[in-house]
């Protein structure tokens, strides 16, 4: 049964975990995401799940890699400077094709940087952010509805794919307290986890969980593996919302915290009689390429918003037709630096023609 | 005819990778040996280090999950919670659990996690080519210590058996060598121990079996193990640090 719940983004997150049907999580207290670890920390073991508090992020993503590789279902969260030291982690993960979901409540940066809202590491999440060159899936919630539906399909997507799942939200959404429908967890059909390490028992062949790849040729069809997964991923598992997109002839493009304020930008245009539309991608990996594609070959110009200086943006004009304009506004992370609705319709006149 | 010798069911019929004189034969022989004995092969879960050790699944015939450097303990743990019911043992060198795994092995032990570790000081970095370690002896030449460990920059060997008994975490430490047919019966004997605390959920577990590295120290074999116990054994002493439940 669907219960209605008063949560926070973060709550919100560690429910879906449990109701995912995971319990092992392994983290550290980092702001502004340390109410999963806490909330976690009551409700796991009464669920006879295990709550680690690690001594570092470095253990923590390594307890992630251990309890993944024996077939569980385990997440680990943090925020900026964490996410930074989880890298070897994740890459390691990403090498030994083991699920796993990471939770990164975005703080600014580079550094020690501050807590308020900020985009600041969407290229570190959708590049891979370790060493090696691989991708992880990243799935971007608006609301605190989307921190519990995401994060829920964020295990049923890594455990599908063996790809780490990466729910990249920021203080606003985190913080924030929304009225949400806690949903059951759907019934998926899931392949079965042959590759895990349990113990080898009588009768079976060894599993191995590793990253380390030294034979003639065996690196490279690693690489091609997973270039096709990747693919597949694109073809099948992109997500973006689209607001009112068929008549516009701008549309403002932006993620997660972002996408709130644009949303609130894009009703006050068409207020005032604007055809102006909200494109809102929910994955950020795989980028959903093929509706920006679609969107521009009747929709020309395109303002994309976000809490940085500019990094999806990166993104936005590889995936659009070639003849439409793509523009910038922008507002780097920091205290008193979250842009307001006006601000942005103002932005959205400017390019509106 | 009577078989008085024969290979450890918890080691594969293969050819080792290790250099001629390597002591990580002889280690991996005990460790097997005592999964032997407690008949727990099938039941366990072996984490690889980065290293010369990192090929753990190609001579163990145990499930084996290979962890980042120096991060075997937190790996372990993950495994180890969320399978408690298997026998999880790790096999890590100096560099990795000494230097860039000193956190991750403390808080290990510091929590008591119910998990085996095995600790190979040759006193050196092997794989990467011989390079000063965190136990490398004072005064020894390396390939990154070319005048000789110079304690005033470099530090002092770390004595690790000796530290994680100070924890009370751990349930067993201790140091053995296998540099001679005597130290080897009793690292024989300490090895099983070590898995004893395992098998018997008596706590953390942990090993340091002193060894040879004679390609890097660039010795013969003999005279490698004669510095063994001429020069190592002196500065860490072999014995029982710690055992809590008189095993």
């Amino acid at each position: 049964m669907s219960t209605k719940l008063f949560v926070k983004g973060n709550e919100a997150v560690a429910m879906a975990a449990i109701e995912a049907g995971c319990r092992y999580y392994f983290g550290y207290p980092i702001t502004p995401q340390s109410d999963i670890p806490e909330y976690l920390s009551r409700e796991l073991p009464p669920l006879g799940g295990e709550f680690i508090q690690a001594e570092s992020e470095v253990a923590a993503i390594n307890m992630l890699l251990g309890a993944s590789a024996t077939g569980v279902r385990c997440m680990t969260s943090s925020s900026g400077p964490g996410i930074s030291l989880k890298q070897e982690g994740i890459s390691f993960m990403a090498g030994s094709e083991l699920p796993g979901v990471i939770v990164d409540i975005m703080r600014q940066g580079p550094g020690l940087g501050g807590i308020d809202a900020s985009q600041a590491d969407y290229w570190q999440a959708t590049r891979g952010g370790g060493h090696g060159g691989y991708r992880i899936i990243v799935l971007a919630p608006s609301s605190v509805q989307e921190m519990y539906d995401l994060t829920m399909q964020a295990f049923d997507l890594s455990d599908i794919y063996r790809i780490p799942v990466m729910v990249l939200a920021d203080s606003v959404i985190g913080q924030m307290k929304e009225s949400i429908v806690a949903n059951p967890r759907p019934v998926t059909e899931l392949p079965a986890k042959d590759w895990a390490v349990r113990g080898r028992r009588e009768g079976q062949s060894q599993n191995v969980v590793k990253s380390l790849k030294l034979g003639d040729g065996e690196m490279e069809a690693f690489h091609w593996k997973m270039h096709a997964r990747y693919q597949e991923l694109a073809d099948k598992e992109c997500r973006w919302e689209e607001l009112q997109t068929d008549d516009a002839t701008l549309v403002v493009t932006a993620f997660g915290s972002a996408a709130r304020i644009a949303r609130t930008a894009v009703a006050m245009a068409r207020e005032e009689g604007l055809k102006v539309g909200l494109l809102r991608p929910i994955t950020l990996f795989p980028f959903p390429q093929k509706a920006y594609t679609q969107l521009t070959r009747h929709c020309k110009r395109l303002l994309d918003i976000e809490l940085n200086t500019g990094q999806m943006i990166d993104d936005v004009r590889l995936s659009v037709a070639k003849d439409a304009e793509v523009e910038f506004y922008g507002r780097p992370p920091g205290a008193g630096s979250l842009p307001t609705p006006e601000e942005l319709l103002e932005q959205i006149k400017k390019h509106y023609s | 005819m009577k078989q008085v010798f024969q290979k450890p069911e918890s080691l594969k019929d293969v050819q080792t990778h290790f250099c001629p004189g390597c002591s990580h034969g002889s280690v991996h022989r005990l460790a097997a040996e005592a999964m032997d004995e407690f008949g727990i092969r099938a039941e366990t879960i072996g984490v690889a280090s980065v290293g010369c050790s990192v090929f753990l699944y190609s001579y163990f015939d145990v499930d084996v999950i290979e962890a980042p450097h120096g991060r075997a303990p937190a790996v372990a743990t993950g495994a180890k919670r969320a399978r408690p019911d298997r026998i999880v043992f790790t096999y890590q060198g100096d560099g990795d659990l000494a230097a860039i795994g000193t956190a991750e092995i403390i808080h290990a032990a510091n929590r008591g996690e119910d998990i085996t570790v095995i600790f190979v000081n040759n006193t050196t970095y092997g794989m990467t080519g011989g390079q000063m370690a965190p136990t490398t002896m004072v005064g020894q030449k390396t390939s990154t210590s070319p005048y000789g460990r110079d304690q005033n920059k470099d530090g002092y060997p770390i004595r690790m058996a000796e530290l994680l008994a100070q924890l009370e975490g751990v349930g067993f430490s201790a140091r053995v060598a296998v540099n001679s047919p005597k130290n080897v019966m009793q690292a024989k004997k300490l090895m099983k121990t070590a898995f004893q605390y395992q098998v018997e959920k008596k706590g953390f577990s942990f090993i340091e079996v002193l060894a040879v590295c004679p390609t890097n120290w660039g010795m013969s074999p003999l005279a490698a193990n004669e510095h063994l116990g001429n020069e190592m054994i002196p500065y860490f002493p072999l014995g029982v640090y710690r055992n809590t439940s008189n095993l």
